[in-house]
């Protein structure tokens, strides 16, 4: 079946780049000069018996990749009681670890965050696919036209802005207009009902906007090229001498074939929309997974950075697989018949 | 026999990157009479498929209708709006394009694109109706309507141009053009099709248009035959005239040039040189270059030849062809 | 070469051109055009930290209180820098990966094609930041970074243009001929591709220099140098509060200006390497019948009877 085999090898992908990903993380932060015992566990601000938890959990004092004695000796599964072991078991656990500056267990942490970072990508990814896609579109439809020209120009402009410093023009021009930090107005919590999740969606509009920005001109740019393809392939023809209006010819036909490839690029495109998440969250001091990631940097908290670089990079692999299925699902020629 | 489509002196120019028009196709004359049909041969380039897309406004967006009048039932569709066209299109001319395999959009179900045409046209309205016509249109052309819900890729080469033609009929036009429907296909094939369009024509009185590089196939299948060269008419006729009395030195070549199954082993004739380059055409007679007609004359290099009716209904394009 | 005259004349591409020669000019010449030499160092009272723009510093000062314009046309150095050489390097590797995986194919081709699928799959900034932070801060450190990590494009585009030239004849004769692989895929496989690796390298410059930004402003820069990154990154920290735009918004200029004057240039040697079709199939065709009205038909058709 040509259906399950594509599934099959889209899945295997999706495992082995997660496997890659996870032993590159552990390798990453215990190939630091220095001590790495001291790197994840040293912080004044640890207390002694979080230190010695810790020690214990993830086997520091072990071997780090392979106990070679005891492979000489013949014990096998001995051989592997050491740090990466213990950091995989850990993983699966949903230990991570905890962050040096806050104490806290950075699995706690990354939850706690990970649906703010969510809905303002949602947010920004659903108005730029929308809008990007829209106006591809037109442009492709209007090749050639002065319409075609400004709206190739604005997706090349957004394309070369940098994201931080889009944040950064639109945080001067709203000062004053709109909440340009945090996720809501100091004093307000989520007791408060209401009040509460609508000053946080006051506080979402600009990194929204900004994100939206951004990546509608990726779209653009893409969706521009795809519907030119489309448009000049036999059967738009077809639909022409059908006596099809061009407003069904440009709905029945051409989106629908323009859409299959949109799909598989905004799943490549999604490493770097997280990218740009990073850059938003830390312009506007929103407090999702990237701006976390912004802090653990400046404060060396590695297991925070550790931890926030395996979630983003799984998330990136499990939305390029879901998308892979969608792609399956959609386009009839990849279909098992 | 009533005229169903008329057209005069038809000349399409396509307009070079440059802005120079170049002239494809010149004066093109000729009548379509109801339940007849019709052979437009020529080799590949000589401008019959751009006469066909002209009748229905399709040429590519460098091309321009310069010339002529396209009389359908009487109405010359030449004054027609856009919008107009789009009601003549497919209702009562519809058209069987060259390389049907990417005619079929390749993610909608062959039915939907059939359904489509009915819709469109309100052929049949009612979703369930319309996909149960689509299946006896499948049916009608060879097809088992179960079939109707897979995808092109799904179906053979044979199939797909079958499938197109059930599309092309979905809304009983009054005249169906199909361009080199057999072009890509196999003989055993080709065989089918040709068969399909002679049945069609006789079950349903169509008036069949036949673009074709094979002389064989519109033996066969045509009434009345169109001989175009380089852009503009060598010979009109009917088939019996064209194929036992053709008169224009092109079409004398082109049937010498056919293999002959009686004479197998007799060597392929064929005509030497090129068809002209649209950007540098021969002032005169666009076949003088290659003519070898010993009656050629300086007046074939000066003059383009008029399209003459020699005898009644046979019409040539050549300076040395007297009235019989 | 035909490639340069069709690139003289589209607009965007000489607009891009033109911007960008504007751009390492002032990077060349730094030391002359610069008021101030931005790395040494400054005696700064509490009035320069962040004075606004006057006669002497027209671009004011930053919040160390040096000459927010020199800062600006020396970082045009890092950004340049870094752009041409990570994006060299990424090419090298992309292009040597794709041709081989492109000639061999089979195995090798495979395998070679999976990294590139993994390595794209894995989100850019964050395993760039991910890297620096632990590796540490420098220059070549991000250069290598942005370098090794950026050939996957290229890989896969060399690789698709070398699988369809490798059956064409010429390639076919050499190899009858007996040449040796090195050979054919350095003579003759190669040449064909050049043009459009220059296009995607174009491209790809940009890709670095936003890359090297971001880190920048993320705090990931080179310290010991001005980038516009860096600037931002204290501006950001320290200037915003103040509304101190003259040092907030020059640098993001410069890097808007120099990104977009690659794209533009990208754009048009895409356009001309890879050249995609003018028209489709849904134009206004209120043109398409021109009677020339008035004449006599032209060639004296006799209108059967």
């Amino acid at each position: 079946m040509e259906r399950g085999n594509y599934i099959l090898r889209k899945t295997a992908f999706a495992v082995v780049t997660l496997l890659a990903v996870i032993v590159f993380n552990f390798f990453l932060f215990r190939v630091l000069p220095g001590d790495p015992v001291k790197l994840i566990i040293h912080s004044p601000r640890m207390t002694r018996e979080a230190q010695e938890r810790i020690r214990v959990q993830f086997g520091l004092d072990k071997p780090v990749w392979v106990d070679t004695d005891r492979l000489r000796q013949g014990d096998i599964l001995g051989a592997l009681d050491t740090q990466f072991t213990a950091y995989v078991v850990n993983l699966f656990r949903g230990n991570l670890g905890i962050s040096f500056t806050t104490r806290q267990d950075v699995a706690r942490l990354l939850a706690e965050r990970v649906w703010r970072t969510v809905v303002l990508l949602l947010g920004g990814e659903a108005v730029a696919i929308l809008l990007g896609m829209a106006l591809g579109l037109i442009a492709a439809w209007r090749r050639g036209t002065r319409l075609d020209a400004a709206i190739l120009l604005w997706g090349l402009f957004s394309w070369a802005l940098p994201t931080f410093f889009l944040g950064i023009i639109l945080l001067i021009l709203a000062r004053g207009h709109l909440p340009v930090g945090g996720m809501a107005t100091p004093g307000l919590r989520p007791q408060d009902g209401l009040s509460y999740w609508l000053d946080v969606a006051k506080h979402l509009i600009l990194p929204t906007i900004t994100m939206a920005i951004v990546y509608t001109g990726e779209y653009i740019l893409i969706m521009r090229s795809g519907v030119m393809e489309v448009l000049a392939e036999d059967y738009i023809l077809t639909a022409k001498a059908k006596g099809l209006s061009t407003f069904r010819v440009l709905r029945d036909h051409a989106l629908k074939n323009a859409m299959l490839p949109m799909v598989t690029v905004i799943a490549l495109t999604f490493g770097y929309t997280v990218g740009g998440a990073i850059q938003v969250e830390t312009v506007f001091s929103w407090p999702g997974i990237g701006r976390l990631m912004y802090e653990a940097v400046q404060k060396r908290d590695y297991p925070v950075l550790q931890g926030s670089f395996l979630l983003l990079a799984v998330s990136v692999i499990l939305a390029n697989f879901l998308a892979d299925l969608l792609y399956s699902v959609l386009d009839p020629r990849v279909r098992a018949e | 026999m009533a005229i169903l489509l008329d057209v005069r002196d038809l000349s399409v120019d396509y307009l070079a990157d440059d802005g120079t028009p170049l002239h494809a196709v010149d004066g093109v004359t000729f009548r379509l009479e109801e339940g007849r049909s019709l052979g437009l041969v020529g080799e590949s380039g000589c401008g019959k498929t751009t006469v066909m897309l002209a009748i229905l406004r399709l040429l590519p967006q460098e091309g321009r209708i310069v010339r002529g009048q396209v009389l359908f039932d009487g109405k010359d569709l030449l004054q027609y709006s856009e919008a107009q066209m789009r009601q003549v299109r497919w209702q009562h001319i519809s058209m069987v394009f060259q390389g049907a395999m990417n005619a079929l959009n390749p993610v909608r179900t062959i039915e939907s694109q059939i359904v489509e045409a009915l819709q469109v046209h309100s052929v049949v309205e009612h979703a369930q109706a319309a996909r149960e016509r689509a299946g006896e249109l499948l049916r009608l052309v060879g097809i088992p309507p179960e079939r109707g819900s897979q995808y092109p890729h799904q179906y053979s080469g044979g199939m797909r141009q079958r499938a197109v033609i059930a599309m092309a009929l979905a809304c009983n036009p009054r005249i169906l053009i199909a361009d080199e429907p057999t072009t890509a296909l196999d003989v055993m094939i080709q065989a089918q099709i040709l068969e399909l369009l002679e049945r069609l024509q006789a079950e349903l009185h169509l008036s069949l248009i036949l673009v074709t590089h094979d002389l064989g196939m519109v033996a066969e299948v045509c009434d009345d035959v169109l001989v175009m060269y380089g852009g503009v008419v060598a010979e009109y006729a009917s088939s019996d005239v064209i194929f036992n009395d053709p008169c224009h030195p092109y079409t004398q070549r082109l049937l010498q040039a056919f293999p002959d199954v009686g004479r197998p082993g007799a060597a392929l004739a064929s005509i030497p040189g090129n068809p002209p380059r649209l950007d540098d055409l021969p002032p005169g007679c666009r076949f003088q270059p290659r003519c070898d007609c010993p009656r050629r004359g300086p007046i074939c290099a000066h003059e383009p030849p008029p399209l003459t009716e020699i005898a009644p209904g046979h019409y040539v394009a050549c300076h040395w062809v007297r009235k019989v | 070469m035909k490639f340069l005259r069709q690139f003289i004349h589209s607009p965007m591409g000489v607009i891009g051109a033109a911007m960008l020669l504007v751009v390492v000019l002032v990077a060349i010449f730094a030391p002359f055009l610069a008021p101030y030499d931005p790395y040494e160092r400054v005696e700064a009272s509490p009035e320069d930290i962040l004075a606004p723009p006057d006669r002497d510093h027209l671009l004011g000062r930053d919040d160390a209180g040096k000459d927010v314009l020199s800062l600006l046309i020396y970082g045009a150095r890092v950004s340049l820098i870094v752009g041409f050489t990570a994006s060299f390097m990424s090419m090298l590797i992309g292009t040597t990966v794709g041709l081989v995986a492109g000639y061999y194919g089979g195995r090798i081709g495979n395998l070679l094609m999976r990294l590139a699928d993994f390595l794209m799959v894995i989100p850019d900034l964050p395993l760039m930041l991910v890297i620096i932070a632990v590796w540490g801060r420098g220059l070549w450190k991000i250069i290598l970074v942005i370098g090794i990590l950026g050939w996957t494009y290229t890989a896969r585009l060399v690789r698709s243009q070398v699988l369809s030239i490798r059956e064409r004849q010429f390639v076919l004769r050499a190899r009858a001929l007996g040449a040796s692989d090195a050979r054919i895929i350095l003579r003759h496989i190669f040449p064909q591709v050049l043009p459009l690796i220059i296009a995607e390298a174009v491209l790809d410059i940009s890709v670095a220099i936003l890359a090297e930004s971001s880190l920048a402003f993320l705090g990931l820069g080179d310290p010991t140098l001005v980038s516009w990154g860096m600037m931002l990154n204290f501006a950001f920290e320290r200037a915003i509060s103040r509304q101190a735009w003259w040092f907030l918004l020059p640098p993001g200029f410069a890097i808007v200006w120099v990104s977009l004057s690659l794209v533009l240039i990208g754009n048009t040697l895409d356009q001309i390497v890879n050249p995609r079709l003018r028209t489709h199939h849904l134009f206004d065709a209120r043109r398409m019948v021109a009677l020339v009205t008035g004449e006599p038909p032209q060639r004296g058709v006799e209108l059967p009877g």
